[in-house]
């Protein structure tokens, strides 16, 4: 098991990330914080996705719940941090385990379906009930504790949060459980027949994924200082499912890679052209037709190739 | 000896195609049995009914006194009966070390575990299994570029990882060469033996057949027409009118 060598990588990766604000510019800070955020959240969703082989149209939904109910917990109730954003993670997770609990009784197309009819309804009710989320004007004015008020001091704090979360979905994705969803990913049928309850081992991770999004979003509402209904709107599930797409499903890291590279090339792009959405639909296309397995399939047959000549 | 599976009054139809009709069946504990029969006569149809696959629109199943009619697959194999598949039926991307060992902590009933890494676990039992079926020095490789042949033998590990008292192996030779189908079914019947399981199986190659089975039961049109001894089946007037002019029973096997 090569798990020291993982182990010393992720730490130098993490210390390498520590060092970034040394080098003084407030927007590398920032764009990094943002790339963590929505790392966190592409991996979650890869739990539905790489693990158990189905896709989740409606991401979006855990992360706006997991950041609306941070935000409002900290800001309308003056909840401490401590308890507001543990508190949002668990109520996106009861949330995807309700959801994910008539979600997984379909597979496929019907699966995204559902788990898209979802996520609208979450919006709606972020777009209807402006006596708490502020409906279509956003949640605004977030009370933040004074330590992560300053980005150096945000960043750090999601340097953290994000290396535990992810910490914890690769213990999760590596176990016997990670195992086993792999297995019913590959073959739902024959998981079955070696004594596989196949749907609740799909609820658990639906739910699994549910609250890491959560933990997600919660970051990037205090992070951004507010929550709008943009973020819970089904533009958002396909933007983190193509991050997904494109760093790979079947590595864990992968959707780490697809984030990074993905809202890095939208940020940079739009410094230049409004036509983002061009860019992306090139970018899909390209996944699509080209990287079926994401940048790591790419690295890996690169790797493979070389090693032949 | 007691009768291990014992099955009364079972009928399927699809759409009004009748797949199985009226079938009774008795499987007593330590047989060899075969369930052989032209292509579409419900072999496969009947494994299903058996493993919980599909539900039966009438008639009883019951496995060492436990009705099993309605229980799913998953609960089925906890029982004690594993099977294979006629057509390949593994996890492709999987390493085949990986197919068996989730095998194993499905049957320990380790799946819930979100901690201990799953790749550390069963490495001796899956190796055990893996050397038993002769893909020792295949674990590493990914298990949808196995052979076909090797694949089958996969196939067969799996099903016993779930430590099964009934084994039902469905077509366990299809598409093996002559010399693979010979090797396969020596080993299949050294296994059953040595672990004392109870073997239920289908095939299409009559040699095998009336080489290894005690008992065979030769199913038509969804119905069992005749049952018994490997002798009294040969002579069976039915079995001979149903397999005429496609071979001679027992003589030649076409696989």
């Amino acid at each position: 098991m090569p798990q020291r060598r993982h182990l010393v990588a992720s730490a130098i990766v993490v210390l390498l990330l520590a060092l970034l604000p040394l080098a003084g510019s407030r927007y590398a800070v920032d764009l990094t914080t943002e790339v963590l955020i929505y790392a966190l959240f592409a991996l979650s969703l890869n739990v539905i996705i790489g693990f158990t082989g189905n896709i989740s149209f409606g991401h979006a939904a855990y992360f706006a719940i997991g950041g609306y109910a941070c935000t409002i917990l900290l800001t309308t109730y003056n909840w401490p941090l401590a308890a507001s954003l543990p508190a949002a993670v668990v109520l996106a997770g009861l949330v995807a385990a309700v959801v994910g609990y008539f979600c997984v009784r379909l597979t496929q197309i019907y699966f995204a379906m559902l788990t898209l009819a979802f996520a609208m309804l979450v919006w709606g009710v972020a777009f209807k009930w402006k006596a708490v989320t502020g409906g279509d004007d956003g949640f605004t004015g977030i009370k933040l504790p004074a330590m992560l008020a300053h980005h150096v001091g945000y960043f750090y704090f999601t340097l953290a949060v994000v290396a535990v979360g992810v910490a914890a979905l690769w213990v999760i994705c590596h176990s016997a459980f990670g195992l086993t969803l792999v297995a019913i990913r590959e073959n739902a049928v024959r998981a079955g027949f070696i004594g596989v309850d196949t749907r609740r081992m799909r609820w658990a991770a639906f739910t699994v994924a549910g609250t890491f999004g959560g933990l997600a979003g919660a970051l990037f509402g205090m992070y951004h200082r507010g929550m709008y209904i943009e973020n819970a709107y089904w533009t958002e599930s396909a933007n983190v499912l193509i991050m997904v797409l494109l760093g790979g499903i079947y590595s864990f890291v992968g959707p780490i890679f697809g984030a990074a590279a993905l809202h890095l090339l939208q940020t940079f792009t739009n410094q230049y052209t409004p036509y983002w959405p061009t860019v992306l639909g090139l970018i899909l296309l390209v996944i699509v037709l080209a990287l079926p397995d994401g940048l790591i399939g790419l690295a890996a047959r690169v790797k493979a190739r070389r090693g032949r000549t | 000896m007691t009768d291990m599976l014992s099955i009364s009054g079972l009928w399927k139809s699809f759409a009004g195609f009748v797949a199985t009709r009226d079938v009774s069946f008795d499987l007593k504990a330590g047989e060899l049995h075969a369930v052989i029969g032209p292509n579409g006569a419900g072999k496969t149809t009947f494994f299903n009914l058996i493993t919980g696959h599909l539900r039966p629109d009438k008639g009883a199943v019951s496995f060492e006194g436990r009705d099993l009619v309605g229980l799913p697959p998953q609960k089925i194999v906890r029982l004690g009966i594993a099977r294979s598949f006629q057509r390949i039926n593994i996890y492709p991307r999987l390493t085949v070390f990986e197919n068996v060992q989730v095998a194993l902590i499905a049957h320990e009933g380790q799946q819930w575990n979100l901690f201990r890494p799953g790749r550390s676990l069963h490495r001796e039992g899956t190796a055990e299994l893996l050397e038993l079926v002769g893909l020792a020095a295949e674990g590493a490789e990914t298990a949808g570029e196995l052979s076909y042949g090797k694949q089958k033998q996969l196939e067969l590990a799996i099903a016993l990882a779930s430590q099964p008292r009934l084994l039902l192996l469905d077509e366990p030779t299809a598409g093996m060469s002559p010399q693979e189908t010979g090797e396969t079914i020596a080993s299949v019947r050294d296994i059953v033996k040595a672990r004392g399981l109870t073997l239920l199986f289908t095939e299409h190659d009559m040699a095998v057949v009336f080489g290894i089975a005690e008992r065979i039961s030769v199913l038509h049109h969804g119905e069992i027409i005749a049952s018994g001894d490997p002798d009294a089946v040969r002579n069976d007037a039915e079995v001979r009118r149903v397999y005429l002019g496609e071979h001679g029973l027992g003589e030649q096997g076409h696989g």
